[in-house]
């Protein structure tokens, strides 16, 4: 097992240095003014002039590729040109945001996709299978921008139960699992929710029937095992499948949903990444871009340690 | 859900009852206010001084926090906001040499960490933008500031409540640029300074660094005190009840501010009850917002939504009749209604009222019959248009509604035998065309552009358009527009150092540009800003600022 963690960690820095240089170079291709963010649009070409120089935007591409990378891999992911604080800061602050929000999403779609996708696989073509098969075509299909601000209007502004909008009460400075700041995760997270619920619950449909129909089955029940007992195999059998896909989930849903986060206001990497875009802050864009692939790599190589030990007929050491 | 919201009101009311015995027992004590803003910004405007997010920056960090040496006076809304004296009580320019400017301070002013705004501080800030030998240079702000004080050189103290300024050329705008340039507390930065790490040599990441935290903890001499800033989340200001100026102090205990970017969060954050005021309403939720009892508040900005025509060689808008005839051919009064009413018609780039209007004997008016007359005159018909193309944005600051906008110009110009055609690019892209010119590849055969624009004092409101001094790429002369007599015309002005001489000839020079019509004018934004009736005390001036120290809560 060591080895095999060792050999992924290995191969995970070409993947690292090939993200940090296309992330690099599609920001650069980007139009847009880098210094929009400290220039005002009244600014003259001079003045503009002055400050690429003094920002090093006048150096050869290569130049800042390589200055960039070499204070990355120290950790210093540079200073973001709008508010001139360090990116690691403000991407590790926006990161845990969206874990924490991706999280709770995740669990949500993990049970309700896991519950509709095993109702749908035990009954299936009853009317409890169209039924669980509504709800997943609607969580994939639904645009989930759309729901949130359904959700927003009848949870916030008809009656009042939960807030619309931030990541947090006033005068509140950090998180805290209490109900205070709990309620400002529940719409967004039951947004976000519905893409993975409708995923799980159409592949653990498809496993289901799968393993239903397998001769083991017809064995084990042929030997007197209860439904229970059934279950129990089905349930084995489905959840390496399961978790890959969850996995896969909570690494999209930490991407942050641009959409969802400016919805909402979640202060997570969507809305970070929607604000590098539109301010043109490039030390920001890029730094952002870049921890969010490296949390998905590191996401990815966690998931199939899980499935391994899960399941000891995959052997990938 | 049902039993939840039992439980919610039960709360509700658990917390009324003990609210009122508190304020019952406690007699005299008032309950503390706490005002809730939600920008347009996506994120708090920097509050180390110079802000950033356009003229809200200057709104929401700028003008609470700080005060400059000049200021707006936003105590009434009938007409133009004027100057003020602010941290300075007089200024003068020097008669020998009209470029040193000498400023008397008030004396007595402190700032909230309690040390004394003196010549000192003065010219520490200035340093700050335009001494690159300064330990205090701040690169990042350098940009939001040089260009709003184009002509600002140097400071010099004379005494502790004497400064001189000196200017590169005399300009008698130059009272309008300092009200940009917010004085922040030398002593809090230094405190900043020193607590950098030793490990951190370099002088300019020293420097870099102590801006960045004392952003965290900001100090000026403004109405109100820095209470806390969650970085992209929130902004707690606390009232400063020992300001300087007691028409000023604040009267609301704490104002809080959120970035809500997305117009239809920020709608939805004020009718759920978690802000009392957002800034620009989503269009189609005003009617709701009005039936919910929210007041909405709207006034003319100095700011101008146009068309800036191009006079390079080829282009047809240097036939005057053209550029007249468009401007005749637009219904605006139509365009208003179209926008719900949240425009103002814009005959000018200032309208009656402004003391920079002057009387232009091109009267700027609704008339597609005189329209067509004159571009019969100049040899167009319906069977042969006028063909133009208009650079545009799909969005943007202050641009408005652009596409709607300017599809509707393109259909009423039509009758006057235009033929419009759109060049729709991003905003970003839009405004380095802009400082480009027309004369650039990236104007991409457009013979106008669509770029808005702040109008608060006349140099951004006429002279960086119509000098020929301005051309790019040193300002925002993109259409290379020159007249000998309008060049003569900024010249006196910005020589017109007594403010009704001022006046006069900025008035002068607006009629002369309007009689010129380098533009096409369509429309003055009105700045729409939905608030809580709990909130008293609005005024809503003819600016792009509003002051938050008048104001109180129920």
């Amino acid at each position: 097992m060591g080895a095999y963690i060792l050999r992924r960690l290995l191969l995970a820095i070409p993947i690292m240095l090939g993200v940090a240089l296309v992330c690099f170079m599609l920001v650069q291709i980007a139009p847009g003014d880098p210094l929009v963010s400290v220039l005002p649009p009244d600014a003259s070409q001079e003045l503009r002039a002055q400050m690429i120089t003094a920002y090093g935007f006048d150096q050869p591409l290569p130049a800042q590729f390589m200055k960039w990378l070499w204070h990355a891999v120290q950790g210093d992911l540079g200073t973001s040109i709008a508010t001139s604080r360090p990116v690691f800061s403000e991407v590790m602050t926006a990161a845990i945001n969206s874990l924490r929000l991706a999280f709770l999403a995740t669990l949500i779609g993990f049970f309700f996709g896991c519950l509709f996708g095993f109702v749908a696989g035990y009954f299936q073509d009853t009317w409890l299978d169209r039924l669980a098969s509504v709800f997943s075509v609607f969580g994939v299909s639904v645009p989930h921008y759309w729901l949130g601000m359904l959700l927003v209007i009848v949870f916030s502004t008809q009656l009042y139960l939960l807030p619309a909008t931030g990541g947090g009460p006033v005068g509140a400075s950090g998180w805290a699992w209490d109900w205070a700041h709990v309620q400002f995760m529940i719409l967004p997270a039951i947004t976000l929710s519905v893409i993975p619920t409708g995923i799980i619950a159409r592949t653990v449909r498809a496993l289901v029937a799968e393993t239903l129909a397998q001769e083991f089955i017809v064995g084990l029940r042929a030997k007197g095992l209860g439904e229970s007992g059934i279950f129990r195999h089905v349930v084995k059998n489905a959840a390496p499948t399961a978790l890959a896909v969850m996995g896969l989930q909570l690494g999209y849903l930490m991407g942050g949903s641009i959409l969802v986060e400016t919805v909402f206001a979640w202060p997570g990497t969507g809305l970070l990444l929607n604000s590098a875009i539109f301010q043109r802050d490039l030390p920001l864009l890029q730094g952002t871009i870049w921890v969010l692939a490296l949390f998905f790599v590191v996401l990815n190589l966690l998931v199939d340690i899980l499935q391994t030990l899960l399941d000891p007929r995959i052997k990938r050491a | 859900m049902c039993s939840a919201f039992l439980g919610f009101t039960g709360r509700m009311k658990t917390s009324f009852a003990l609210t009122a015995t508190i304020a019952l027992f406690s007699g005299a004590v008032a309950a503390d206010t706490t005002l809730r803003i939600g920008m347009t910004a996506g994120d708090i405007p920097l509050t180390f001084g110079q802000p950033d997010q356009g003229y809200e920056g200057n709104r929401f960090t700028g003008i609470p926090i700080y005060d400059a040496l000049i200021e707006w006076d936003l105590s009434q809304g009938e007409k133009p906001a004027a100057l003020m004296p602010g941290l300075a009580t007089r200024w003068a320019v020097s008669p020998d040499d009209r470029t040193k400017w000498t400023f008397t301070l008030r004396e007595g002013v402190k700032f909230h960490d309690g040390t004394s705004v003196n010549a000192d501080a003065i010219v520490w800030n200035v340093q700050k933008v335009l001494d690159k030998n300064a330990r205090q240079y701040a690169p990042a702000q350098v940009g939001n500031t040089v260009s709003r004080m184009p002509t600002l050189r140097s400071a010099e103290k004379i005494d502790d409540h004497t400064v001189v300024l000196t200017t590169s050329e005399p300009d008698a705008f130059l009272p309008y640029n300092l009200t940009n340039l917010f004085i922040v507390s030398p002593t809090a930065w230094q405190n900043d300074f020193d607590a950098v790490p030793a490990s951190v040599t370099d002088a300019a990441e020293r420097s870099k660094q102590a801006w960045s935290n004392f952003a965290s903890h900001a100090v000026g001499s403004g109405p109100f005190k820095v209470e806390k800033l969650v970085p992209r989340q929130q902004l707690t200001l606390a009232r400063n009840p020992d300001y300087w100026n007691p028409s000023r102090v604040p009267k609301i205990d704490h104002v809080v501010l959120l970035p809500l970017p997305e117009a239809n969060a920020r709608t939805a954050a004020l009718l759920s009850g978690q802000v009392d005021w957002i800034e620009a309403p989503a269009p189609d939720a005003i009617d709701q917002i009005k039936s919910r009892g929210f007041k909405l508040y709207a006034n003319a900005q100095p700011h101008l939504w146009p068309w800036q025509f191009s006079f390079v060689e080829g282009s047809p808008w240097l036939n005057k009749d053209v550029r007249h005839a468009a401007n005749l051919c637009l219904n605006r009064a139509e365009l208003k209604e179209y926008l719900g009413g949240y425009m103002e018609e814009a005959t000018g780039t200032y309208e009656q009222g402004s003391p920079w209007r002057g009387n232009p004997e091109f009267k700027i008016s609704y008339d597609p019959d005189q329209a067509r007359a004159l571009m019969t005159r100049a040899g167009y018909s319906e069977a042969t248009p006028v063909k133009v193309k208009v650079q545009t944005s799909a969005s943007g600051s202050g641009q408005m509604q652009p596409l709607p906008m300017n599809e509707y110009i393109q259909q009423s110009l039509k009758q006057c035998y235009f033929d419009v055609e759109l060049d729709v690019t991003e905003w970003n892209t839009l405004f380095t065309n802009w400082r480009l010119g027309a004369k650039d590849p990236a104007a991409n055969g457009a013979n106008a552009i669509n770029v808005s624009a702040a109008v608060m004092d006349p140099y951004f409101g006429m002279v960086r358009f119509a000098s020929s001094k301005a051309f790019p790429p040193v300002s925002n002369n993109w259409g290379y527009f020159s007249d000998p007599k309008m060049d003569a015309l900024i010249t006196k002005a910005r020589n017109a150092f007594d403010p009704n001489e001022m006046d006069a000839a900025a008035a002068q020079l607006h009629a002369a540009l309007v009689d010129a019509a380098p533009f096409l004018w369509v429309a003055h934004d009105v700045g729409p800003r939905a608030m809580s009736p709990r909130i008293k005390g609005v005024v809503q001036p003819q600016s792009w600022f509003i002051d938050l120290a008048t104001m109180s809560m129920e």
